[in-house]
């Protein structure tokens, strides 16, 4: 079980910035080990944006974003009390969502 | 585990002890030297000799310089063991010096046993001017050989400057008594071997050191 | 269906390097990726990890952290940073905030101390360490340095670290002056600070707890001392062993007044 998300999301003129730090290993598949095996790679390769349940932002990353991503975006309008949802997923299938209010 | 924790009782009893009245400087450097040794444990080749100070490293251990008397004093015993490479040959190739420059690997408690380590030169030194990630705690190498004249290592005008350099890669001291140098040969870092490669990295005109 | 239009902007860490003609100009390129960097500094997951942890009821006895004294007074986390180390009168030693963690969870939590101390970093509960020191270090952010010095206990482990910091020993003959000595000096590109005087606001003891990008790890004073240990070529600092609360005395006495940052982020 991976850990929580921090999202903030602030009210910037008539729309919101929402930043975003998450938790995830981001392995490239490249690295090796102090034996010389392989690191398999282990990496987030979509994450979803959604305002009020609506989808206002896809990424697909893969092996160029660093440990533990940092992201930022705008939104062009929002209001404080929105609710914001980042999701990502994967190359395991393992996933995970988190909310915060546009404050 | 127990044996630090009743050391550090019997330091805090001895801090405690003195409550009153302040500790004199020799009261303070006991209470170090205990301190030390209770704190450190060996790990990997690191073993507690290391903590073992020589006369040279005691003096150099003040917040102040020993005195002039003391530091020549102290240079000349260090120039006095240098060990002058066999056979008179002074350069090595210059090609291994620089990888040897680059390699920062060795003699730490994560490293194995009986694997050469690196010079660690670049950590302090300006080198090879294609090198841009270059310390700055020791004064810049670059152009080393060009700079002091020598054209040709093999003529004698160049033995003075050849042994000069022979003698600071092997014992730093011997010319500077609290050098922040390490004493590469004398401390066994580096074989005579390593010390001919470096010593043709900054004195070979064909090292790129010397590039015009 | 009327789809949201935002204007997306993805903030991306690139910046263009500078040439590399000037030395100057690449050190100050790569402390401005540094600032860019801070923005979403990855120690924040580690904080809220911690500020869980420590309300957490846990180990043996099912206690959580809440009644720890880190020198404000049990369970103020606030400020107790920007005094540590200290002298505590219930252990009657001087301790930094590692050891009196060390302290807490063992006589509160029920935890073998001893046993955290020897768990190699990055493993088992040191992990939970690395959360709570930066949980702690956070809560004191932006605040002065204004470390006690009243009890001689307090005034002697400053000066047995002074002498620690000068100590030249090992196959090297490194102390930590060798490299933090002087101002303005540089190993390879990473810029050193002056250990020797106050190096100002958020640098050097001002600026740990951090983030280490090169290798996504969250690093205490503990840490980073005992990989300077190993950089020196010395043998092994005991985990929370006096010389270590030596040194951070020292430090932290020689950083009086100037703030805090921790936990930032570095290379």
């Amino acid at each position: 079980m991976s850990d929580p998300m921090r999202i903030r999301a602030q009210v910037q003129g008539s729309g919101a910035v929402v930043r975003v730090l998450m938790s995830h290993e981001m392995e490239t598949g490249l690295r090796k080990d102090a034996a010389g095996k392989t690191i398999p790679a282990w990496h987030i390769t979509e994450i979803v944006a959604a305002l009020n349940g609506q989808t206002v932002m896809t990424a697909q990353w893969g092996t160029a974003i660093a440990k533990n991503p940092f992201t930022q975006f705008t939104l062009k309008s929002a209001k404080a009390g929105d609710k914001i949802s980042i999701s990502w997923v994967d190359n395991r299938g393992d996933k995970r969502t988190d909310e915060a209010v546009v404050a | 585990m127990k044996k630090t924790r009743t050391t550090s009782l019997a330091i805090a009893a001895l801090l405690a002890g003195c409550a009153t009245a302040p500790m004199t400087a020799p009261e303070l450097d006991q209470l170090t030297q205990g301190i030390m040794k209770a704190s450190f444990r060996e790990q990997g080749i690191a073993k507690l000799d290391r903590l073992a100070q020589d006369e040279l490293q005691q003096a150099c251990s003040a917040e102040k310089p020993p005195s002039d008397a003391v530091a020549k004093r102290l240079e000349a015993a260090q120039l006095a063991s240098v060990r002058w490479p066999a056979d008179d040959v002074y350069l090595g190739d210059w090609r291994e010096g620089e990888k040897l420059a680059q390699n920062g690997r060795g003699m730490t408690w994560s490293d194995p046993a009986g694997v050469p380590s690196g010079g660690n030169c670049y950590n302090c030194h300006q080198i090879a001017k294609t090198e841009i990630s270059f310390g700055t705690i020791g004064p810049s190498l670059y152009q080393y050989g060009r700079l002091r004249g020598v054209s040709d290592p093999a003529a004698p005008a160049s033995r003075e400057m050849l042994r000069y350099t022979w003698g600071k890669l092997w014992n730093a001291k011997a010319t500077n008594a609290c050098s922040n140098m390490p004493r590469f040969g004398h401390a066994g870092v580096l074989s005579a071997g390593q010390i001919r490669d470096l010593m043709a990295l900054l004195l070979d005109p064909k090292s790129p050191v010397n590039a015009p | 269906m009327r789809r949201h239009a935002p204007a997306v902007a993805l903030v991306a860490a690139a910046f263009a390097w500078p040439g590399a003609q000037a030395q100057t100009g690449t050190a100050d390129g790569i402390a401005q990726y540094r600032a860019l960097l801070a923005d979403g500094n990855p120690a924040e997951l580690w904080e809220a990890k911690g500020e869980l942890l420590w309300k957490q009821k846990r180990g043996p006895k099912n206690v959580s952290l809440e009644g720890c004294d880190l020198g404000q007074g049990a369970g103020v986390v606030k400020g107790a940073f920007v005094e540590l180390p200290r002298y505590f009168a219930d252990t009657k030693r001087v301790q930094d905030l590692e050891s009196r963690l060390l302290n807490c969870m063992e006589a509160q939590q029920g935890f073998n101390a001893a046993e955290i101390a020897a768990t190699p970093f990055g493993r088992g509960e040191q992990l939970n360490l690395e959360a709570l020191v930066a949980y702690v270090s956070a809560a004191s952010r932006g605040m002065k340095f204004r470390l006690p010095q009243a009890r001689s206990e307090e005034r002697q482990m400053f000066e047995a670290g002074k002498r620690i910091f000068y100590f030249r020993a090992g196959p090297y003959d490194f102390s930590c002056a060798s490299c933090h000595g002087e101002a303005g000096k540089r190993i390879r590109l990473q810029e050193l600070p002056d250990l020797t005087r106050n190096p100002g606001d958020g640098v050097g003891y001002a600026a740990w707890p951090a983030y280490r990008l090169s290798s996504g790890e969250l690093w205490g004073m503990q840490r980073r001392l005992n990989d300077c240990y190993r950089q020196q070529r010395f043998p092994f600092p005991g985990y929370a062993s006096d010389a270590t609360i030596a040194l951070a005395t020292f430090m932290g006495v020689q950083s009086q007044g100037s703030v805090s940052i921790a936990p930032s982020i570095k290379r």
